[in-house]
């Protein structure tokens, strides 16, 4: 296969990391019932903090390379625990409404990380390089696509592995899973549901930390302002949902739109051509092209569309596939439990 | 096991709940709680199972006083409880369900549990297919489901709260002769929360009767063999009645009066529905006419109501109302014209939690701009005081009791209307809240409206229903003589028995 073709790949899978990580981090914490809205405002001030973080060490000479940059994903990964904290806090304690909080969290840490990261902007700092997996790389095609990228991406196939694992087979996940759906059923067979709110909560958040860590450190190094991953919060909210709550699909559904978005950086670069004939049009449109199509695929999977699509199948696989399309959110998602 | 009860007191504000409550339960027994809504019997439950801590008193297993607090604390010590709705998740398996709240190991071992299931579901006679979703299940699955799960957890004494709603007869016959065994042979307790006394009759060797938090009587069951007579059952049932409620209530009769034209007509009228293949359905509704709806919730019976208030898409067929054809019409169109659909979730779609009686007194009131509180404020307090509802003007809906909030709804709804669309209009009130609520239904009736109604009280059904429809996984039947149908005969039928 063409070896231009399969690094564009590979450079898909690495831009798209970050929004892997984020969406696997709220998928948990979704499927704990608690929704944390603050993604957008959380990936930008996890993202400046680490990247002040690295730097700061880096400026002090503080450590050596790969421990500034463990400082700065730490960094990053407390902050976004923080965030998700307050959301749990004030849901589960205070008994606030969860989309507001995190809605007005939000827009406070976006603001937070335009102010804090004032005096860093546009200055290099420690970076996360490539480290191809010996012999792993040298299988043809896939190879080259997975296996010669930095080690959040690596993490990021172990994490999807690991949450559905933990998710499906094991006694915790389906405690994750009850105290989404139907607290009271967790209550009554032991489940400490706050409590597993809460840390489910924090774990989701520290992933989108980190995630917000993977901007500043390596997908787009340093910091800007308006920062490089704005929006991407919300894309990683609709990950979610395109994914049905499901790991795998989650990091399909993140792919895909990285892959919308090459697309169409391409075509504003190279223009458009069709049939060797070049196609003239206002070429910002192609920048909210992978936004149409989130926006169509969301219908199609959330919607009525699939039900009716599937009334054309014959009965024996309508059933087989409604199961594999299920897209029902957590039953419980968003609201508050109360032990009698 | 044998337990014991001495001195529970519960309160909820103002309400004592449970007032000095003592009473012992021996192994091998089942025994009936009775009482009507308030009674304090589920309260009572709720405290031996650990759902509720007691404000005071103590619980005595096998004469030792234990103290425990929480569900799962209670089911160590053996006692489980069987809550109305089974407290099951809904997205899970079978299997899955019944694997979790047990607590070995980190993975799941599916296959040993798997094994364990048919294991314990054969031999109760129980089908259950460990790799249905809970959703796809009937009420009595998963019944039976969270019954097996808590003795496999080793439950020694079973809690049931009103297990026998929404089950058909068969599936009550399988129910109770697992309980019998589980009793009479295996030597658990067995205590059965239930308003039905035709199920406490029959299947309980005891009963204990709560009124207002007090414990007011216990008694022996008439040994429940094959001479077991009507007239033993008749009078058992008056004594049952006499104590829960301290007076003799009459049955109630339908008044009789002339039924008149034709209101809703349906021909053919196939419902659209994903899950149900739903068959058409002809029936006639003439004015001063109540039809009963029989069937298990979700046999499509729910679907043909709203089909006909036009709340659900239609996909063939014809149907009109009060002489009109409706297929084109919206439900606030047909409502405007006197047809009221009333919902089953009283909360969700009947009344609006957070707004108080006067508010929802004005959503009915006339449709001028602005609202004229004064009057509506005369309004709300003419309802109460017709409806006996015990409730203030400026307390919001979800303050008020079950009971109380379904005389709100029915207070609502207009005084001459020419159809009602009521899903289980009496669910989850007592004997004395149902027929008052009957009784003001019926006197629409007789001012010329017709009644279309569904629920799962068989009773309720064959008491005022002119005309029956049973409705089995889509398809119906119009019951043909409903004076000559018993309670019996109708619960097979709803479990898609038609022969006999």
């Amino acid at each position: 296969m063409n070896e231009e073709f399969l690094n564009t790949l590979g450079s898909i899978i690495g831009t798209a990391t970050p929004l892997v990580i984020a969406s696997l981090g709220e998928t948990i914490t979704e499927r704990a019932g608690v929704v944390n809205l603050s993604l957008d405002g959380s990936l930008a001030l996890a993202a400046v903090t680490g990247f002040a973080a690295a730097w700061t060490a880096q400026e002090m000479g503080l450590l050596d390379v790969p421990m500034q940059l463990a400082a700065g994903i730490a960094a990053a990964m407390i902050i976004g625990a923080l965030i998700a904290l307050l959301v749990g806090f004030s849901s589960i304690k205070l008994r606030r409404d969860q989309v507001a909080v995190g809605f007005v969290l939000t827009l406070l840490a976006a603001e937070l990380a335009r102010f804090l990261g004032a005096d860093y902007t546009r200055i290099p700092g420690p970076q996360i390089t490539r480290w191809a997996i010996p012999i792993l790389e040298d299988i043809p095609v896939i190879g080259t696509i997975f296996f010669q990228q930095n080690v959040l991406v690596y993490f990021s196939y172990f994490l999807m592995f690991a949450i559905w694992f933990w998710l499906f087979r094991t006694r915790g996940g389906l405690a994750l899973r009850a105290i989404g759906e139907r607290p009271e059923a967790a209550y009554a067979r032991g489940a400490p549901v706050q409590r597993l709110r809460y840390w489910y909560t924090f774990l989701g958040g520290a992933l989108v930390g980190l995630a917000g860590a993977a901007y500043s450190l390596n997908v787009k190094p340093g910091w800007s302002s308006p920062p490089a991953m704005q929006g991407d919060g919300w894309i990683a909210l609709a990950i979610v949902i395109f994914g049905g709550w499901h790991p795998f699909r989650a990091v399909l559904g993140a792919y895909l739109f990285a892959a919308l978005r090459a697309v169409s950086s391409n075509i504003q670069t190279n223009g458009l051509f069709i049939f060797g004939q070049e196609i003239n049009f206002p070429f910002v449109l192609l920048n909210t092209l992978p936004w149409l199509l989130m926006i169509v695929t969301l219908l199609i999977v959330s919607g009525g569309l699939t039900e009716r699509l599937l009334q054309y199948m014959p009965r024996g696989v309508q059933h087989r596939l409604r199961a594999f399309l299920r897209s029902d959110p957590p039953k419980a998602l968003g609201t508050r439990f109360e032990a009698e | 096991m044998d337990i014991e009860l001495r001195n529970i007191h519960k309160r909820f504000g103002a309400i004592h709940a449970n007032n000095d409550i003592n009473v012992k339960f021996s192994h091998g027994r089942i025994v009936g709680i009775l009482g009507e809504n308030g009674a304090g019997k589920s309260t009572l439950m709720k405290i031996l199972s650990g759902f509720q801590p007691a404000d005071e008193g103590e619980i005595l297993i096998d004469n030792d006083i234990i103290d425990y607090t929480g569900p799962t604390a209670a089911i160590a010590n053996g006692i489980g409880m069987l809550q109305q709705d089974p407290l099951d998740v809904g997205a899970f398996t079978v299997l899955e369900n019944f694997i979790y709240g047990g607590v070995e190991g980190i993975t799941l071992k599916r296959a040993e549990a798997a094994a364990r299931l048919k294991d314990l579901s054969r031999r109760f006679g129980f089908e259950l297919d460990p790799f249905q979703p809970i959703d796809n299940l009937l009420i009595a699955q998963r019944q039976q489901l969270e019954i097996i799960r808590l003795l496999a957890l080793g439950v020694e004494t079973l809690i049931l709260d009103e297990p026998t709603t929404g089950i058909s007869a068969d599936q009550k016959d399988i129910l109770f002769d697992a309980l019998r065994r589980l009793a009479h042979d295996e030597g658990l307790v067995v205590l059965l929360v239930s308003h039905k006394l035709e199920d406490v009759i029959d299947l309980c060797d005891e009963v204990v009767v709560l009124r207002n938090g007090v414990m007011v009587g216990e008694m022996d069951m008439p040994v429940s063999d094959d001479n077991l007579t009507s007239a033993v059952i008749a009078e058992t049932k008056q004594q049952l009645v006499t104590m829960m409620f301290g007076e003799v209530l009459e049955a109630q009769q339908r008044p009789q009066y002339e039924i008149g034209a034709p209101v809703l007509i349906t021909e053919e009228l196939v419902v659209h529905d994903q899950r149900l293949d739903m068959q058409p359905i002809t029936l006639t509704a003439q004015s001063g006419e109540v039809i009963g709806l029989a069937g298990l919730g979700g046999s499509g019976q729910e679907l043909f109501m709203r089909a006909c208030a036009r709340l659900q898409r239609i996909d063939s067929g014809a149907l009109s109302f009060d002489g009109q054809s409706s297929l084109k019409s919206s439900y606030r169109q047909l409502f405007r014209r006197g047809c009221v659909f009333g919902a089953a979730g009283r909360l969700e779609e009947g009344l609006i939690a957070g707004l108080t009686l006067t508010e929802h007194s004005a959503l009915v009131s006339d449709d001028k701009l602005q609202i004229d509180w004064k009057s509506v404020e005369k309004q709300t307090a003419s309802r109460i005081d017709r409806y006996r509802i015990k409730g203030r003007n400026s307390d919001t809906i979800e303050q008020l009791s079950g009971g109380n909030q379904q005389r709100v709804l029915i207070g609502l709804l207009p005084d001459d209307p020419k159809l009602l669309i009521l899903e289980q209009p009496t669910r989850g009130l007592d004997v004395d809240s149902a027929r008052w609520i009957w009784t003001q239904l019926l006197e629409r009736c007789q001012r010329g409206a017709a009644i279309i109604f569904n629920s799962s009280d068989l009773e309720e059904l064959v008491t005022y229903s002119d005309r029956i429809f049973v409705f089995y996984a889509g398809q119906n039947h119009e019951v043909p003589d409903v004076n000559q149908t018993t309670i019996d005969e109708l619960g097979h039928m709803i479990g898609g028995d038609f022969n006999n």
